[in-house]
Parts: C-alpha cells; structure tokens; sequence
C-alpha cells in the first residue's frame, strides 16, 4: 500500500471517528448520570438528519437555517424522550428503564417509517461543505477535515461546560449520587434534562455531518451507529467524555483501516466493533480512561 | 400436589391435546399458521423469561441463538433436491450438502449447537454486570447475523434458505411447548430455580449465601439458549424460508415485548402474553391494510401496526410495570378461590 493510499484512509478513518465521537458523547454523557444505555440516543440521531432533511426540501430554508432548526429541534426531542420514557421509571429498577428505552427506541423508529416513509432518501448535498480539494496527491472532500476540527472544538467546549460551569458541576453532583445532589439543592430532573438536550445537540451535529458524509437517509440508520457508538464510549472509559473522543476515533479508525488492510474482511465490517467491544469488555472493563467503581453492598 | 390438583392437570394437557386434534382437522391454514406461532412464542418467551426474568440477567442475544437453531434445523432437515436449488450461486459445503436427518434430531441438534454457542458466549461475558452484559449479548447476536450473512457455502449468505420442509405443525409446536413449560416449571421449583431467583434479588446477597454466581448464571443462560434454539429451529421449519435479515435486533424485542407484557418472572404471564402479543400483532394488521366500510374506504398506513405496537409496551412498561402476573403463578388454588370468592381460605383468621 503506497503512502498517499494510506493517508487517504487515515484522512477517511479520522472523519468517521470523529463522527462516532460526536455521537458517543451523548451515551457516555447520559450514562454517567443516570447509569443507563439510552437505546433511544440512535434514533435520536436518525430523526436529526431527517429535520435536516425537510427543513431544506420541504421548507425550502437555506441550509444553515435548516441546520440550527435541526439542532434545536433535535435537542427538544431528546429531552421529550427524557420526559417521557425515563423519568416516569426513575426509581424502577434498571430492566424496566432499559425495556422502556428500547420501547422509545422503536416507537421512533417505526413513527420515522410511517411519516417519512421507508425508502432512503438523498440527503441535501451542500457544495461548501462537500467539494472535493486535493492535497498534495490526497484527494478528499472538504467534510473530512471540517468534521474533526468540529469534535475537537466542541469536547473542548463540553469539557469547560462540566469542569467549569455551574450547570456542569450539577452534572457532576449528580452523576455521583442523586439523593446527595438533591439535598445539595441541585434540581436532579432539570439536570438530567439539560444533559439529554446537550447529547442530543451533539446527537444531530453528529448526524448531520454523517448525511452530508454519507448522503443516503432511512428510518432504520440509526440503530447500527448507535450501538457502534456505545461501543465507542465503553470502550473510552463510559461516564468519561474524552474517553468516548477517544473511543469514537479508535472505532472508526480501526473499522476503515481493517477494510483497508484486509479487504477480504469487508463483510465483516460492523462486526469489528463488536468484537472490539468483547475484547476491551474482558481485558479492562472500565474502559481505557473508565475509573474503577467498586461494588456499593 | 394435591390429588384434585394432578387430575385437574391431566385434564387440561388432554383437552389441549382435543383442541390440536381438532385444529388440525378444521382451521384454515392461517389460523393454523398463528396457533403455531402463538405456541412458538411460548417457547421462546420462557426461554428468555428464565434468562431475564428469573436469573434477572439482561440478556439480548436471543435473535442469535433463535438464528442458530432455525438454520441448524433447516440445513438438516432440507433435502438433498431442495439444497442443491438453494444454493444455486455458490454449492454448499460438502459434507453439509448429502445430509438429511429426521426432523426431531435435526431440531435436538439446532437447540444443542445454540447451547453450545451460548456456553462459549457466556464463560466471559456473564462476569459482566447488567447493562455490559446487555450490550454484549447484542453484540454477539449481530456478529452470529453478520457471519451468517457472509458465510456463503454454509447459510447461503444474505439469499437465505428456501423450500425448508414444512414439518413444523400443530403437534411438533404444542408439543415442544408443553416440553418447555414442564422443564421450566421443573427448574423454576427445584433447587437451582430458587438460586437463579437469589441472584435475581441480589447477586452479592446470593454469593454470600453460598450460591455459586458464575455456574448458575450459565447454566441459566445455556438452557434459555438451548430452548430459543429449538424455538427457533421450529420457527424456520414453520416458515419455509429465513434469511439473516429475520434475526434482526427486532425479533428479541418481539420476545422482550411478550415477557414484560406477562411480567418477568412468571411462567403463566409468559404463556398468556405470548398468546396476546402474537395473536394481537397478527390482528393489527388491520392498521396496515385498507378498511373497506362499503361506504367509505379508509386508507391503511404500512408501518402503524409497529408503531401502536411499540407504543403499547411503553405504556405497559411505564404504566403498569408488573406487566400481566408480576412474579405470580397461577394454581388451582387460586383459580378455586376465585370462583368460592372466600379469598385467602387457606389462611385462616386475620387475612
């Protein structure tokens, strides 16, 4: 493999990284103060790309409107699922919670098969975003460097938000204990509420990046992300928002070049993540940056 | 068990075995084809009920185990005819290809080969503790989907498998059912029943009572693999034709569904709902379809038998978290007392 091949893929590997980074952030995010998988965070994603998708076809606005209509929209969505699915079973025991989550998961997806019908559709193809530039003899689309330096910009404002900020110092009393949190004077709902709006922004910065990306949109896209993506945050360390960065780009780096090096292997692709997972599960369940939390009796 | 209480059970198992002679004989082949199901479903929601509901181990990976079997089963049980058409872009595997076994054995073999699958699946992940065994489980039925999909010379790959013999009729599933439920009640009775509810309580609690944790969550996990398998083997031989896009993560979701509608943790609700769910997916059908009411013709929506469907389990799960029988059983005590309206008779004074 000549070197310029092996820059493109790194190039390629880097911006799909990046883009299950984006996306892990908010399992690992909503994990860590509430202690559970939000199945429902892949569907989230999914609905993201189709605000997008009709702000621009449907409503004609222009694409960046379109785009920060999606957000807000998308960040609504994630805090109703919060209202709805997990706060009425906030002291039910963690099955039931996760059943409901699956139950959300498939309302959302199967809602997204009846409305917006279940053939893919084209994602709007915005030129600033995906012409082709070449460097040196690396060819690649504009998107590819954009969609890193967004992840990287954005953990760095996230991570000021938790370390720094009183709202993330809430998220952090919070994820530690509840009750104490409470007592504390922290409003523990309106955290947990704030925490699944602030995944689900990133949820459809995350999935718009990925429809211009990849520009093929269907209801049923976003369970495999999803779970590649919890994958990606188990495997950083879950409740640590670097460790999902980090975890986001090992995944997406290792999927691409595993396809690169042994193109036999090409079908086995989605199943790189989960052997993954198995591996970093036995060896260090904590994950590369997870803190080791002992068994409470 | 009481002697009223013996004959009060033989009588029943005859007059489900009256009602199968006579379904056979007089219900049309779609009626047939959901009393199959209906009892497919059984199996397999106590399969997983005992995983889930009373090990209290969240496991995902029924779709896996379900796809072991029903692709075991088929691939030993089609004819040497019916494989040589199937696979007709790239020929079978060769030993594969010459045999045909009966369809009992091919059906034992399907649910030990998941078992087996199960063992190894479950030796490293069962250290794991609720949502990472979840996730994990999920993990390993996407992988069996993904390798059944690539594997072209054993399953067919993502073509599938057509003209599977039909051997699964009403007799096969009511009697596998029948099976399941007396080795489930078996179990849940016994010894080792009572140590899988001690886990489900508390794991810590259980372990500091002697309960070995890591024995008895696999064997847990290997016999509910073992029945999915089975289930599963019945389910492809019903059908006639798989393919691994069936075993998605949707069809555990279906099986989650019947369990948490029935309640976790009991066999009877698990009976009932499985009977309720499949035979209520089969009658939404009606959203997807157009209704004709002579005068006016309202237009069906694809896809809205799901949503209603998902709905439900939200609100069962929210509203009423026991789902149907909570962790209750049903017994002929129960059933008498409900009748004499003298709750509690048993107990004598202060209830």
């Amino acid at each position: 493999m000549s070197f310029e091949l092996f820059l493109q893929y790194l190039t390629n590997g880097i911006s799909l990284g990046s883009l299950y980074a984006l996306i892990a952030i908010g399992y690992t995010m909503v994990y860590g103060i509430l202690r559970l998988i939000n199945f429902a965070h892949g569907e989230i994603f999914m609905m993201s790309l189709y605000f997008a998708f009709y702000g621009v076809t449907m409503f004609s606005m222009p694409w960046y409107v379109s785009f920060v209509m999606a957000i807000i929209f998308t960040a609504a969505l994630g805090m109703l699922v919060e209202r709805a699915a997990y706060r009425p079973l906030r002291d039910s025991p963690r099955i039931t919670v996760m059943v409901s989550a699956i139950g959300a998961s498939f309302f959302m997806q199967n809602l997204g098969i009846v409305i917006f019908g279940g053939r893919p559709k084209a994602f709007p193809n915005i030129s600033l975003l995906t012409d082709v530039i070449k460097i040196g003899t690396v060819t690649l689309q504009r998107l590819t460097l954009i969609i890193p330096v967004v992840t990287i910009v954005l953990l760095f404002g996230l991570l000021h938000l938790v370390n720094k900020t009183k709202t993330g110092m809430a998220m952090r009393a919070v994820s530690k204990d509840h009750e104490t949190a409470r007592l504390m004077g922290v409003d523990v709902n309106r955290t947990i509420t704030i925490t699944f709006g602030i995944g689900s922004i990133l949820a459809a910065i995350g999935g718009i990046m990925w429809g211009s990306r990849f520009p093929q949109i269907q209801p049923v896209m976003g369970l495999m992300p999803g779970l590649k993506c919890f994958i990606a945050a188990v495997i950083g360390g879950i409740g640590n928002i670097t460790g999902a960065v980090i975890g986001g780009f090992i995944l997406g780096i290792g999927e691409i070049m595993i396809i690169a090096f042994l193109p036999d292997l090409t079908g086995y692709r989605d199943a790189f993540a989960f052997v993954l997972l198995i591996v970093i599960l036995l060896f260090k369940p904590t994950g590369i940056m997870g803190e080791k939390i002992s068994e409470k009796v | 068990m009481k002697r009223r209480d013996i004959i009060l059970t033989i009588i029943s198992i005859v007059v489900l075995f009256l009602f199968v002679l006579y379904a056979n004989n007089n219900f049309n082949p779609y009626q047939n084809r959901i009393l199959n199901l209906c009892a497919i479903y059984v199996v397999l929601g106590l399969s997983m009920n005992l995983i889930n509901g009373f090990t209290g181990l969240f496991s995902l990976g029924h779709a896996g185990f379900m796809a072991v079997g029903a692709y075991t089963t088929a691939l030993l049980t089609m004819s040497e005819s019916a494989k040589m058409r199937t696979f007709f872009l790239e020929p079978m595997m060769s030993p594969l290809d010459k045999i045909t076994l009966p369809f009992f054995i091919a059906l034992l073999l399907g649910g030990l080969l998941s078992a087996f699958i199960a063992f190894l699946i479950g030796a490293p992940t069962l250290r794991l503790r609720g949502d990472y065994l979840a996730i994990a489980t999920l993990g390993f039925s996407e992988i069996i989907r993904i390798i059944f999909t690539n594997t072209q010379t054993i399953t067919n790959g993502a073509l599938g498998l057509k003209s599977i013999p039909n051997n699964t009729n009403l007799w096969w599933s009511y009697g596998t059912m029948l099976f399941t439920l007396l080795v489930m009640i078996a179990l849940i009775n016994s010894s080792y029943g009572k140590a899988f509810k001690a886990i489900r309580e508390d794991e810590v609690a259980a372990e500091s009572m002697g309960v070995n944790l890591f024995k008895h969550k696999v064997m847990a996990f290997v016999i509910g693999a073992f029945f999915a398998g089975i289930g599963g083997g019945l389910l492809g031989n019903l059908l006639g034709a798989i393919n691994p896009m069936m075993f998605r993560f949707i069809l555990t979701f279906n099986v989650l569904l019947i369990i948490v509608m029935g309640g976790m943790g009991s066999i009877t609700g698990t009976v009932l709902s499985a009977f309720v769910v499949t035979s209520g997916l089969e009658y939404l059908r009606v959203l997807d379809e157009s209704i004709n009411l002579g005068f006016v013709q309202i237009e069906g929506i694809p896809g809205l038998r799901m949503v209603v469907f998902s709905a439900l389990l939200m609100i069962v799960v929210i509203f009423f978290r026991n789902g149907l029988m909570g962790t209750n059983e049903f017994s002929w005590d129960k059933l008498f007392n409900l009748f004499k309206r003298r709750p509690f008779s048993k107990k004598g004074v202060g209830q």
